[in-house]
């Protein structure tokens, strides 16, 4: 098999297995948190039948808006998807590592992130400025913490490209003295997915309530296919983001050569951990109350602290 | 070469004169002068391209009758690279000016504002070229009186007067201290030639080498606009006619760029301690992460921008700091990647500052204000003027695939290598300047997100608003030029770092084109392959298939679409301009987030009726933030300054025969000193 056919292939299934896997972590998550709340809850599939639904039904747009909202859902669409194709996720040999690293990673959710802002704003309704303006502190509150806890474990691998320092943490080349330094990172770069996938504490993705919603406030405006894109694509954030912990963490069982009985393992080792870390995040939604918008300032100067003391531990441990 | 330098003085000197001499229609007399600018910007283009390809520097020199001044010039790589910066900028803001002097047709002399602008461009032009110090300071004072006069156009208004001093002023402090710099490398060098300062007869004593240092940093600096020196920016720009707003803060400010690179790298031969590399990266990381966050709290669009001017120069001196810093310890590579991408940051700006500058310049022509909350639903009235300042936008905030994405993708590679350093204290001191650039990209995100969602979309917000109508073609030209640039320089950086390599190779000793363009041009690495690799082309690629994934999804799943339109739900109400979010509510939990920096002062008076407490007659809502470095800096200097001048007064008593005093005396004096 030529190289090319070979990337394309990877390329491919890695799109699958993200478009596939993400309603479910969404459903597993709801799953989760019903159980706590001692209801039956639906199925972990029915975000798929919602996706289903949400894509027959006639979209109503309003009369206000211009062709930024129409645009926006595949615009946001095609930047998750193509950060999700820079992180590793069954496989440490992405094809596509060479495309961009951490920072093309964050500027590509950032794209995304301002169209949905403009998006939020177009329809003139109050609610989605509210959302709009919301989200833009709370994305400049999370990037400086998550460049930083990328950063920390990007020097023990000596790279910044997310498939690199996987592979090399996998085959375990780049040593690891002491795992404090990660930990630390860890940390940060958890409460980072949090804050940047809507979740609580930080944001609520089941509220409706006009003085706490956020994500859901900016496309509040939204109905039928283009809301099913923006769903979908949600989703898609959410499994970028457990792949990147899930991986760049502990990234033992990922495939690190392209061999059919080591891509299958990759692929079940892949779908246990994320759903692990959607479990997780499910108990955490439960155990934890919403913050009020101006307490998350705290929450997320701990995780830039904890990932600058991650960074200090790194060189003062490898001196 | 020699041809396309005098055609071009000529083009430029033509357009200085022409528009006085056709008939007193303003429209031929701006056409005039905008054509000349154009066609001088055009050949400027190509002397600027074949400056950066061709092997060996072109020299020229006039001998002039007063000593030490000869008007030499040099077209090195590094001049060519800003000549064609100056060009590009210059085209379209020639192209946008046919169209949009009719602003001021009847209210100021066109024909002088037309030719005054091909002065500018023109002094900018010598400023960059110039090889004699003499020569430069000439070029450097002419440049700042030309914007000065073209900054007061609307000189009948008393706030545009105030601005032309403010700027006057601090250029000439800023002058003061350029004149300093090579008064002290004259000195060594014995002549105002540059190459005399490149090989002095006697090497600078490390003293004066750092007087050097910091005399140009504030000098050039303070033409940059870098904090605390940025104050006269957000006066000034906005004053100025549009096009005339984007030549400064896209091209002018950058001159400073040039002539900080010429002194260090080029004078002083990339010889330095540590500490100065750290303190331009310092200063650039004030300058980024303040300019940003005053830029939010504007809602005159101009005033906006000129902020977001400050902080770009912050993200290009943060390119070029840690350069300097890797320099210091002889990393070669390093030193060339970061100012390969300070340099790749300064065309890239000018592009995207330009753009949006002649947009907003596109806005106050159609509606007639400044003020953000006043706009509204103008992306259905202006549709191509939106599409253009979107692209801005985009660029601006630094995201893929455009140009700003890909020189601030370097700037990042550049803090991330600092693990090279043997000192921690660096080590540590670069990716927290990295996590403050992250935050500076993520606010100006913020504030694009506000400046084009607030001015462009839902509805209008004031009757200017909806009574806006789309640009004449030639404006709209002006605009497309750098529009296309922008996603153009973004997309081909394996055609921009070669030419920009040519720069950087002399200056630092060692060429990493080769490195920096990994696999066949297609993808950028920082020296390094295996630390990180971008592909912008590949971005681009794969956002377009994904876009078209998720439509062919919506189809497969969803099958034709029928839309339906209807009104946005207003709680019950018609939904009516005064409900939507306004710029100061978009940036409300930012300005409350970082009030330590903003300090606000929020008034807010209520009227009661007197029936009862319950029932508010009206309510009156101030809202300041502290311009802390006016207050707490410039103040007290402008204090002192009073108080001596108050007391000097005395000399000036208006008394005939005290004066002629004053002459004996100085004669005395001066006679005494010829003994």
């Amino acid at each position: 098999m030529s190289p090319l056919i070979q990337s394309l292939l990877l390329v491919t299934a890695q799109v699958i297995v993200l478009l596939a896997v993400s309603p479910f972590l969404v459903g597993l998550i709801r799953k989760v948190k019903a159980r706590f709340q001692c209801r039956q809850g639906a199925g972990v599939f029915q975000p798929y039948a919602d996706l289903a639904k949400l894509f027959r039904k006639q979209p109503v747009i309003s009369t206000t808006t211009s062709w930024i909202f129409t645009a926006t859902p595949y615009i946001l669409f095609a930047s998750t998807l193509s950060a999700g194709l820079l992180v590793p996720t069954f496989t440490s040999q992405t094809p596509l590592n060479f495309a961009g690293n951490i920072i093309a990673l964050v500027y590509l959710l950032a794209l995304g992130t301002f169209f949905l802002i403009l998006a939020g704003l177009d329809a003139g309704s109050v609610f989605g400025g509210m959302g709009s303006s919301r989200e833009a502190i709370v994305a400049s509150l999370t990037e400086p913490a998550m460049i930083l806890s990328i950063f920390a474990i990007a020097l023990t691998a000596g790279s910044t490209n997310l498939s690199t320092i996987v592979h090399k943490t996998a085959l375990l080349e780049g040593i690891v003295t002491d795992p404090s330094p990660h930990l630390m990172a860890l940390a940060a770069l958890f409460i980072v997915a949090l804050a940047e996938t809507g979740r609580v504490p930080v944001d609520n993705p089941a509220t409706h309530l006009e003085l706490t919603m956020i994500h859901e406030a900016m496309v509040l405006e939204y109905s039928g296919r283009y809301l099913a894109l923006i769903e979908w694509a949600a989703g898609l954030k959410l499994a970028v983001f457990l792949s990147l912990i899930a991986n760049v963490f502990a990234p033992w069982g990922i495939a690190t050569a392209l061999a059919p009985a080591a891509l299958t393992i990759g692929l079940v080792v892949y779908v246990v951990k994320i759903a692990g870390l959607a479990v997780l995040i499910g108990v955490i939604e439960c155990m934890f109350a919403k913050l009020r918008l101006f307490r998350v300032t705290d929450l997320l100067g701990v995780a830039f602290i904890l990932a600058l003391l991650g960074l200090l531990f790194f060189y003062i441990l490898r001196s | 070469m020699y041809i396309l330098l005098i055609a071009l003085i000529l083009c430029h000197g033509l357009g200085l004169v022409l528009p006085f001499c056709v008939p007193r229609k303003p429209q031929t007399q701006g056409i005039v002068g905008s054509v000349c600018a154009c066609a001088a910007s055009l050949i400027g283009i190509t002397l600027g391209l074949s400056g950066l390809v061709a092997p060996e520097p072109v020299t020229a020199i006039v001998a002039s009758p007063i000593p030490l001044l000869a008007f030499a010039v040099r077209l090195d790589p590094l001049a060519s690279f800003f000549v064609l910066t100056i060009s590009l900028a210059g085209l379209a803001a020639s192209f946008y000016a046919m169209g949009y002097l009719k602003e001021f047709h009847g209210r100021v002399s066109v024909a002088a504002l037309a030719a005054l602008t091909n002065g500018f461009l023109l002094s900018m032009m010598l400023v960059v070229i110039a090889d004699n110090g003499f020569f430069f300071l000439i070029a450097w004072e002419l440049m700042s009186l030309a914007s000065y006069f073209l900054v007061v156009t609307e000189h009948e208004k008393a706030d545009v007067r105030y601005a032309g001093f403010f700027y006057l002023v601090m250029t000439h402090v800023g002058t003061a201290f350029v004149i300093l710099t090579y008064l002290i490398l004259f000195q060594s060098a014995g002549s105002f030639s540059f190459e005399a300062f490149r090989h002095p007869e006697q090497a600078l004593p490390d003293g004066m080498r750092t007087l050097v240092f910091l005399a140009a940093l504030i000098g050039f600096g303070t033409k940059a606009g870098i904090v605390p020196l940025h104050v006269w920016l957000p006066y000034a720009h906005p004053a100025a006619p549009s096009h005339i707003s984007a030549l400064m803060s896209g091209v002018m400010i950058k001159t400073a760029i040039y002539a900080l690179i010429r002194v260090y790298f080029d004078f002083l031969g990339g010889q330095f301690p540590w500490w100065w590399g750290f303190l331009v990266l310092l200063v650039g990381t004030l300058s980024a992460i303040l300019g940003v966050m005053y830029a939010l709290m504007e809602h005159d669009l101009k005033r906006l921008l000129a902020f977001h001017s400050v902080e770009n120069i912050g993200i290009i001196l943060l390119g070029i700091g840690a350069g300097m810093i890797f320099q210091t310890y002889g990393l070669k590579e390093f030193a060339a990647l970061g100012l390969l991408a300070g340099l790749y940051h300064t065309i890239n700006h000018a592009m995207f500052k330009a753009l949006l500058f002649l947009g907003a310049g596109s806005l106050v022509y159609a509606t007639h204000t400044r003020n953000m909350e006043e706009y509204g639903g103008l992306l259905r009235r202006m549709p191509w003027t939106g599409l253009f300042f979107l692209i801005g936008a985009v660029s601006i905030s630094a995201l893929p695939p455009t140009n700003g994405f890909v020189s601030e993708w370097l700037v990042f590679q550049t803090l991330f290598l600092s693990f090279q350093f043997p000192d921690l204290f660096l080590k540590l001191m670069l990716p927290i300047a990295a996590a403050i650039l992250a935050l500076t990209g993520v606010l100006a995100l913020a504030c694009f997100a506000k400046a084009f969602g607030i001015s462009f979309l839902a509805l209008p917000r004031s009757a200017h608003a909806r009574h806006a109508e789309e640009v004449p073609t030639s404006m709209r030209i002006g605009m497309a030029i750098p529009a296309l640039l922008c996603v153009g320089l973004g997309l081909a950086p394996m055609i921009v770092v070669p030419l920009l390599d040519r720069i950087t190779a002399p200056l630092t000793g060692v060429s990493i084109s080769d490195k920096v363009l990994a696999l066949d041009g297609w993808a950028l690495a920082p020296v390094n392959m295996e630390f990180s690799s971008v592909s912008p082309p590949m971005l681009a690629a794969m956002l377009i298939l994904g876009g078209l994934l998720g439509l062919t999804l919506a189809f497969l799943f969803g099958g034709r679409m029928v839309k339906r339109y209807y009104k946005t739900w207003g709680c019950g109400i018609n939904l009516s301009p005064r409900m939507e979010y306004t710029a100061t509510g978009f940036v409300q939990p930012i300005k409350r987030v970082f009030s330590t920096i903003y300090q606000p002062t929020i008034k807010l008076e209520t009227e009661f009726l007197q029936e009862s407490r319950y029932f508010a007659k009206q309510r009156k809502f101030e809202f300041h933030i502290e311009p802390v470095f006016e207050k707490y800096l410039y103040n007290p200097v402008v204090h002192i300054f009073m108080r001596i001048a108050d007391r000097l007064r005395i000399l000036q008593a208006g008394s005939l025969h005290l004066y002629l005093a004053y002459i004996f005396v100085t004669l005395v004096v001066l006679l005494l000193f010829a003994v």
